[in-house]
């Protein structure tokens, strides 16, 4: 059965979309992770503009998210204060990121951002995972390191000005640190057409030293404002989301993660880290490829924007 | 439209001034269809076109999508990466081009009169950028219409276009789901002797209706209005989905 996609302007058949949507909501159901940085790619792939996938993604992330955060919140593992903080953050970095985005396509170049910030991005974070997930595999039985961090690393951090206390992550910081770090991740998102957990999640943990059991939860609603706050920007900016290619995307999605959700209740910890860095690589290498070998055509053509 | 008219007004021109004696050849021609909608289950379209011709003669249909701009861009190796070097916009580059004839081009149809009438995707004007070096142009054009064509937005080849008797022809013309929306314009020429001696023009229109139109506007002409609400689906198909799974 094939269905018009009324903004990608193409036809394609439901049922690859919905298995794409159930496959990736099945990984990221299993690892816990928003699979944007899977299924930005396969839908580029599949022949979807990439402008219209990084666009359309974005809608789907709100979606994932906001069932994601729901149990968290119920859990009480959202920390609300860090998370505005992040939010105000994040708006600004995914705003300039759009704007990035409309430039760079104007310039004819932002394929190659796009390809060359997934390599760089998922090859570090898959690398540093790959890393830390065999060493846990290694010493299974033993203890892991306990926050090891000492206080006189910070010291630059803590002579920031704007200290506030976020009681739920019981720490007391300068707000300027999650301000900067979830810029960043906020262009980064706008422009891969992710929710950009996967980057997201470590710098919590390790920049802003917050709580493990906190970080999940608050970084699934930092990401529903700033991924609401892409698609927002794109449809205005763009016109690039397609509501139906988000939809149809988001039925096979939420109904994947529920068979990954308990598939991951099978396997251990570091296994899953393992297997999800092994992934994440995986699609660091194949882009990577992409940009390295030489194309078939030399020659490209597209549509001149911005007239 | 001024495209339209040149091109209806030059055959009949050579009519009168290159074939004083003959007898004027008619042709008439129609389409099964003048309008493809595109909707929610389109796939691409056939569409039939049909005629007569008085006398012997060979025929070729011209189909051209709207016209737009279009930028070709070539890649470089830079630091051991592709990036796209260079690039140059052909300002006038049918959305789509397709031919029928009734036999194979070369056996009827002299080059220069093919090239007069833009026919064959060789022949196609494209208006390319002046004051640039004529290799480059051509090595980007080319370029071009080998990427319409795999993009099957161009055809290389033509399709055959079936005689019914001597007097009755016929062909489909095939338009693909990623054909771009918009007029599109079918000539008919009739030949005779290597010179065009006849032609008709029709339009065609492609657009969007019923939900994919209705979709389309909202987005280019309420784009705030369109994300916001694309947002609310996202948010009542995510709480939904977590409802759904607590009871389940």
């Amino acid at each position: 059965m094939d269905i018009y996609l009324p903004i990608a302007e193409i036809s394609v058949n439901v049922f690859l979309i919905l298995g794409l949507g159930g496959g990736v909501g099945f990984l990221s159901g299993l690892f816990g992770v928003g699979g944007g940085f899977l299924m930005t790619p396969l839908l580029i792939f599949i022949g979807i503009p990439p402008a219209v996938a990084v666009a359309t993604e974005a809608n789907q992330i709100v979606a994932s998210s906001v069932s994601g955060v729901l149990a968290h919140w119920k859990r009480g593992n959202v920390d609300f204060k860090m998370g505005m903080v992040l939010v105000v953050g994040g708006f600004a970095g995914s705003g300039a990121g759009v704007w990035l985005f409309t430039l760079l396509r104007e310039m004819g170049q932002i394929d190659l951002v796009i390809k060359l910030s997934y390599v760089v991005f998922l090859g570090i974070i898959g690398l540093l995972m790959l890393i830390e997930s065999i060493k846990a595999m290694t010493r299974h039985r033993g203890k892991k390191s306990q926050q090891s961090k000492s206080k006189s690393s910070r010291s630059w951090i803590d002579v920031l000005p704007l200290k506030m206390r976020f009681r739920r992550s019981r720490l007391y910081i300068s707000a300027l640190l999650p301000l900067g770090v979830v810029f960043v991740v906020g262009v980064l998102a706008a422009i891969m057409g992710v929710g950009a957990g996967f980057i997201m999640v470590p710098a919590m943990i390790y920049l802003l030293g917050m709580p493990t059991a906190v970080v999940v939860g608050t970084s699934l609603f930092q990401i529903i404002f700033v991924t609401a706050n892409v698609t927002v920007l794109q449809a205005v900016s763009n016109q690039t989301v397609d509501v139906v290619l988000a939809l149809l995307l988001l039925i096979g999605g939420v109904i994947g993660a529920q068979f990954g959700a308990r598939a991951g209740a099978l396997l251990r910890g570091d296994q899953l880290r393992g297997l999800l860095a092994l992934m994440v690589l995986a699609v660091a290498v194949k882009i990577g490829f992409d940009v390295i070998v030489t194309p078939a055509d030399l020659y490209s053509i597209g549509n001149v924007v911005g007239h | 439209m001024f495209r339209g008219r040149h091109i209806l007004s030059l055959p009949f021109f050579l009519l009168f001034v290159a074939m004083p004696g003959s007898s004027s050849a008619q042709l008439i021609v129609d389409l099964s269809n003048h309008l493809v909608a595109i909707t929610t289950g389109f796939t691409g379209q056939e569409v039939l076109l049909f005629g007569t011709t008085e006398g012997e003669g060979d025929v070729v249909v011209v189909v051209r999508g709207p016209e737009s701009e279009v930028v070709v861009r070539r890649k470089g190796r830079k630091m051991g990466i592709w990036v796209n070097e260079s690039e140059m916009i052909f300002r006038s580059v049918p959305g789509y081009y397709a031919i029928a004839t009734s036999r194979p081009l070369s056996e009827f149809l002299p080059e220069r009169v093919a090239a007069r009438h833009q026919i064959g995707v060789s022949n196609l004007r494209v208006n390319a950028p002046e004051n640039t070096d004529p290799e480059a142009v051509e090595a980007f054009r080319e370029a071009l219409i080998r990427n319409k064509i795999r993009q099957n937005l161009f055809f290389a080849e033509a399709e055959r276009i079936a005689f019914l008797g001597n007097r009755l022809f016929r062909t489909d013309m095939r338009f693909p789901a990623n054909a771009p929306v918009g007029t599109y314009i079918v000539q008919i020429f009739l030949v005779v002797d290597g010179e065009v001696v006849n032609a008709e023009i029709t339009p065609l229109v492609i657009s969007k209706v019923g939900f994919e139109a209705g979709v389309f506007h909202f987005a280019h002409r309420h784009s705030l209005a369109y994300g916001v609400l694309a947002i609310l689906i996202a948010v009542v198909a995510g709480w939904t989905a977590s409802a759904v799974f607590r009871k389940g």
